[in-house]
């Protein structure tokens, strides 16, 4: 190998990605070759002056520490409420290491993978002091907002003579794919609306289900999915979804 | 609470802006209580925070127009170095602050790309992981992060040395 192929795999030297096998050939090449000698030198040494730069440039401040910490424990998850004087007293790594304990536990699907996903978008979304992007009730602001933000477009309802109230709307990910989300009220329950493209490898969701305590009503329509979520109850969730349906 | 510092230093260096990483963490957080099935038994757990940490970010900056800006490699490039130089030597011999600068003036990709492999010492599978992208990318992408970050510190060099 000349000294060109060997100057390649210096990222992965100072990395210390190499194979056993590779890393051997190399240290023998930089023994002869001060030019490469010099250069793997020069970029250990920017790795680390880099490391020592960036890794702790930026530190949360007290309060803000404060404020995750109680954001977290008034979260209703158990696994994580029953924890919060142990996060005071435990080191990082420990409670890393129950956390992933926890998962292990628990039995991971596809379709729990994107019902996941959307539940946290929704409570992200409400949790946000911003929710919504752009922020109208009526349709025809709301709707054309997406133009050129998203490969497909949708009809909304006129939802003017009923107790629904349109929010707003924002671009969101899911599976790493951009959608729209809309957000509802509904007295004071908040309802999100999810759009995105139908794929023929979309994991199956029962039409009308509930997790976690939300409902959730999902369907196929020329070619986009539609997912409503809320707390609201069921038939308040399909009164919306049918209302989404017939939209012209 | 688990690489809550860290996130926090990651996070102001992606949005350049302490109130933003703060939300940013927040929803990070919120969202990997609530995910816990998203996450998948035998994979790393703090490439998968990252990652989420990461999708929140493309969201929040209005997703498409941000994910081109962190994808899109060739946005703003400084010229790739060249040959070595006598300035191999400079470069291990510059200061935090010219780092640091160098360092906020990289593209996003770039930028991202640095912070998981030199900072946070993150593995190419961990990055892999964290980015949702091979390995091989991983290698090429970091290898032209690190030019353009030398390029960026040489020119730094010159102007200082004038």
């Amino acid at each position: 190998m000349n000294g060109d192929l060997w100057r390649d795999k210096l990222d992965a030297y100072v990395d210390e990605s190499l194979e056993q096998e590779e890393l051997a050939g190399l240290e023998d090449h930089l023994r002869t070759c001060g030019s490469c000698a010099a250069e793997a030198f020069a970029r250990l040494q920017l790795k680390r002056n880099t490391r020592a730069a960036a890794v702790a440039r930026y530190a949360p401040s007290p309060e803000f520490r404060l404020r995750i910490q109680k954001t977290l424990d008034t979260n209703r998850n158990p696994i994580w409420k029953g924890m919060p004087k142990l996060w005071l007293a435990t080191s990082a790594v420990m409670v890393t290491l129950i956390v992933v304990s926890v998962v292990a536990l628990v039995r991971y699907t596809p379709r729990q993978q994107l019902v996941a996903e959307l539940l946290d978008q929704h409570v992200a979304t409400i949790a946000s002091a911003n929710p919504v992007d752009v922020i109208s009730t009526d349709k025809h602001t709301v709707k054309p907002w997406f133009q050129g933000k998203l490969p497909f477009t949708f009809n909304l309802p006129e939802v003017g003579n009923s107790p629904y109230k349109l929010v707003g709307g924002k671009l969101a990910y899911l599976n790493h794919n951009p959608c729209a989300q809309l957000l509802y009220e509904l007295r004071k329950h908040e309802i999100s609306v999810f759009i995105l493209q139908d794929e023929p490898g979309m994991v199956l969701m029962p039409s009308a289900f509930s997790e976690k305590g939300f409902s959730l009503k999902t369907w196929s329509q020329a070619g986009l999915r539609y997912v409503v979520i809320s707390d609201a109850n069921a038939a308040d969730v399909a009164a919306l979804s049918e209302m989404l349906r017939t939209a012209h | 609470m688990p690489h809550f510092a860290r996130l926090f230093n990651l996070a102001v260096w992606l949005t350049q802006d302490r109130a933003s990483a703060e939300d940013l963490v927040q929803e990070t957080f919120m969202k990997a209580l609530k995910g816990f099935s998203s996450f998948r038994q035998g994979t790393n757990f703090r490439a998968w925070i990252y990652r989420i940490l990461r999708n929140s970010f493309l969201t929040s900056q209005s997703g498409l127009k941000a994910s081109v800006s962190f994808d899109s490699e060739d946005d703003g490039l400084p010229e790739p170095s060249t040959g070595e130089t006598p300035e191999s030597v400079l470069l291990t011999r510059l200061d935090r602050e010219t780092i640091q600068n160098a360092l906020e003036t990289l593209p996003l990709p770039f930028r991202e790309i640095i912070l998981l492999c030199d900072v946070e010492e993150m593995s190419y599978r961990e990055i892999s992981q964290a980015l949702g992208v091979p390995i091989g990318t991983v290698m090429s992408r970091l290898s032209r992060a690190r030019s353009a970050m030398r390029s960026l510190l040489s020119s730094g060099t010159k102007e200082a040395a004038r």
